[in-house]
């Protein structure tokens, strides 16, 4: 890679970083402000895993996420204002109000959720990338979760499906280190998650997940091997989540020093200082990057804002596929 | 032609894997052992190992792994060997298949298709006999469907691949060396199918009921009772414009269902009739259900936590006056 496309990267990725960390923090304000209810989980401080992961994707490619996703869906290139909206609960929502926080969607983006049953997303990646392995597909399907899920069924058997057929599918754990407030060595009998995974014959590789390049540069290499033909692989992302599991979560678990040590680490101002450090990204630079993400946030909440409820009429659509088929399945790539 | 239910369900599979590349049949020894009720003997051979899939033991990996596989552009019938075993699998259908439409808005469908085997009448015992049929009929988002008749299961499949949602199809046990004369086999997966008719009584029933309540009619006729008896097939949606029907026609209504009396489709059914046309009764309705007890081994108190046709016979002269 020349110098000035890794610059450029470096501030795609920084830019990515910023735009989810304001969405965020606009989430939370309006969240007290009860614009945006039920459960909310925040991404604050883990922003480098997915927007380091999807840059090496390519837009063929499938992706699945948890229920911590609006990082995902941000970085997958799902509109902010279709985000924001979904969060108000209305009509243009990225699901059309039906979905919420947990569950965003984009099936022009395959996007594929926003599903918050822990370790649900994993056996559903699995046979997209069944369906592109038989259907001779190039696409590599990407499924985020968390360390939590390590410890469900549904990791075990669909890991050890993708390996047994050889699936193209990259399995991502965004390790902090709780599955919600139980920390990792009060839920696994082994810590080192990697160690896991390789046990099912598969390459696993762990990484910082606070710098978003190294993050880059290790999902890129795994993306690369598993497109190849190589099979599955497995990438652990250890980084920590500098709120609470949700808004209802009073963090009483976790020991304030260990966050404020962990804070120190903060993605953003780590690429920001090292982009500067190597004058790709000067302050002036810098403070367009915030303007622009402001400015994004901004709009997203006038739309959010703007936009209309779904008519109560309307309640019992899209349970069933109507006749003809309307869904994208499959669709053109 | 003269075929069995096995074969009805094998000639459906065949079809389906012949005529349409998308799909392709996975779950636990369907391919080189030829499947555990030999649904699938020779497919192995004749589609190979990419379309006729061996899975390891892990219902929820696999069944999940035909969600995604379908939401991928693939039309996958996923065997599960009972719907005991399905209990493993079921955050994947219910929690994802049947709500992946809705939940996104409609943006995603699921045209996945499962298979489990269901019911009692072998000595399989407690975890390989239950009839679990209304849990999954329970579900928005997800069809449901019991081919009773050997026509049925050579129709059912094709009409439930070309679905674009899930469908469940449950193959009772008891039935797969049901023999019959097929010449038609085209059908909706809709509508309730009067099996008999009659004036006097109606009893509904489905799945492997339908011919303990057949014979329980013929039992009745020679008593002077003209038994009316509707196979519902599909237990989602439920056809409950066919049951009004029977039940304004016959003005008396017994329910088979080898589920469980509490919680059961039949009282789904009566309490359809009783918000419908609860005056076209001139008696009270009756459940014939399995006992509420887990399925024992021994033959004589398998054969008495079941429904049967003694029982039926029973509970439609109690509801004749007979």
């Amino acid at each position: 890679m020349t110098e000035d496309a890794d610059a450029g990267l470096g501030v795609r990725l920084l830019r990515d970083m910023l735009r989810v960390r304001r969405m965020e923090e606009k989430c939370a304000e309006l969240y007290g402000a009860t614009k945006i209810r039920g459960f909310l989980h925040l991404y604050i401080g883990e922003e480098a895993c997915a927007c380091g992961v999807l840059a090496a994707l390519t837009p063929e490619d499938n992706v699945v996420a948890t229920y911590r996703e609006h990082g995902h869906a941000l970085a997958r290139g799902v509109p902010m204002t279709s985000i924001m909206a979904e969060m108000f609960g209305k009509a243009t929502g990225c699901a059309h109000g039906r979905g919420g926080s947990m569950h965003l969607f984009d099936a022009s983006r395959r996007f594929y959720g926003g599903t918050a049953i822990v370790g649900s997303g994993l056996p559903l990646a699995t046979g997209l990338a069944l369906a592109d392995a038989m259907l001779h597909r190039a696409a590599v399907t990407v499924c985020f979760f968390g360390d939590g899920a390590m410890a469900e069924g549904a990791f075990h058997e669909s890991v050890n499906l993708a390996a047994l057929w050889r699936l193209p599918v990259l399995y991502v754990c965004e390790n902090n280190l709780y599955a919600m407030g139980t920390a990792l060595a009060r839920h696994q009998s082994q810590t080192d998650l990697r160690a896991k995974a390789a046990a099912y014959n598969l390459p696993a590789t762990s990484v910082d997940g606070m710098d978003a390049l190294a993050v880059h540069a290790a999902a890129l290499a795994a993306v690369a091997g598993v497109r190849d033909g190589g099979g599955p692989a497995f990438l652990e992302l250890r980084t920590y989540r500098f709120r609470a599991h949700s808004m209802f979560d009073p963090d009483l678990y976790r020991d304030p020093a260990e966050v404020a040590t962990w804070k120190e680490r903060d993605p953003i101002p780590a690429l920001a200082g090292r982009l500067r450090a190597d004058g790709v990204l000067d302050a002036a630079a810098y403070a367009a990057l915030e303007a622009e993400a402001e400015a994004e946030v901004a709009d997203a909440v006038a739309f959010a804002e703007a936009s209309g409820w779904e008519p109560a009429a309307d309640l019992l659509t899209d349970v069933h596929t109507p006749a003809p088929a309307t869904s994208t399945n499959g669709g053109a790539r | 032609m003269r075929m069995s239910y096995r074969e009805a369900v094998r000639a459906a599979l065949h079809e389906a894997l012949t005529t349409d590349d998308r799909v392709f049949l996975m779950g636990e020894d369907v391919g080189r052992y030829g499947g555990t009720y030999a649904v699938s003997k020779g497919f192995y051979d004749e589609f190979g190992p990419e379309r006729i899939r061996d899975t390891p033991l892990s219902e929820l990996g696999f069944v999940g792994a035909g969600v995604g596989a379908s939401m991928g552009g693939m039309r996958p019938v996923v065997e599960v060997m009972t719907v005991n075993f399905s209990l493993l699998a079921l955050d994947q259908i219910v929690n994802m298949a049947a709500l992946y439409r809705h939940m996104s808005g409609g943006q995603f469908s699921v045209p996945v298709v499962f298979r489990m085997a269901t019911g009692a009448g072998r000595q399989l015992a407690a975890q390989h006999s239950h009839s679990l049929e209304n849990w999954y009929a329970h579900v928005p988002g997800i069809r449901v469907v019991a081919p009773a008749t050997v026509a049925d299961a050579r129709g059912m499949l094709a009409a439930a691949l070309a679905e674009q949602d899930p469908v469940v199809i449950f193959e009772h046990v008891e039935l797969y060396n049901l023999e019959d004369e097929v010449d038609s086999w085209e059908c909706d997966l809709a509508h309730a199918a009067v099996r008999r008719p009659g004036k006097d009584v109606t009893i509904v029933t489905y799945g492997g009921s339908l011919p303990k309540t057949l014979d329980a009619a013929a039992a009745l006729a020679a008593d002077g009772i003209d038994a009316e008896v509707l196979d519902l097939r599909v237990l989602r949606p439920l056809d409950r414009e066919a049951v009004a029907a029977c039940v304004r026609r016959t003005h008396r209504l017994v329910v088979v269902d080898e589920g469980w009396k509490t919680g059961s489709l039949a009282g789904e059914v009566i309490a359809g009739v009783a918000e419908e046309c609860l005056y076209d009764l001139d008696a009270a309705p009756r459940r014939v259900c399995s006992a509420e007890v887990p399925i024992p081994y021994a033959k004589h108190l398998e054969d008495a936590a079941l429904p049967s046709v003694d029982g039926i016979v029973a509970a439609v002269k109690e509801v004749c006056g007979a």
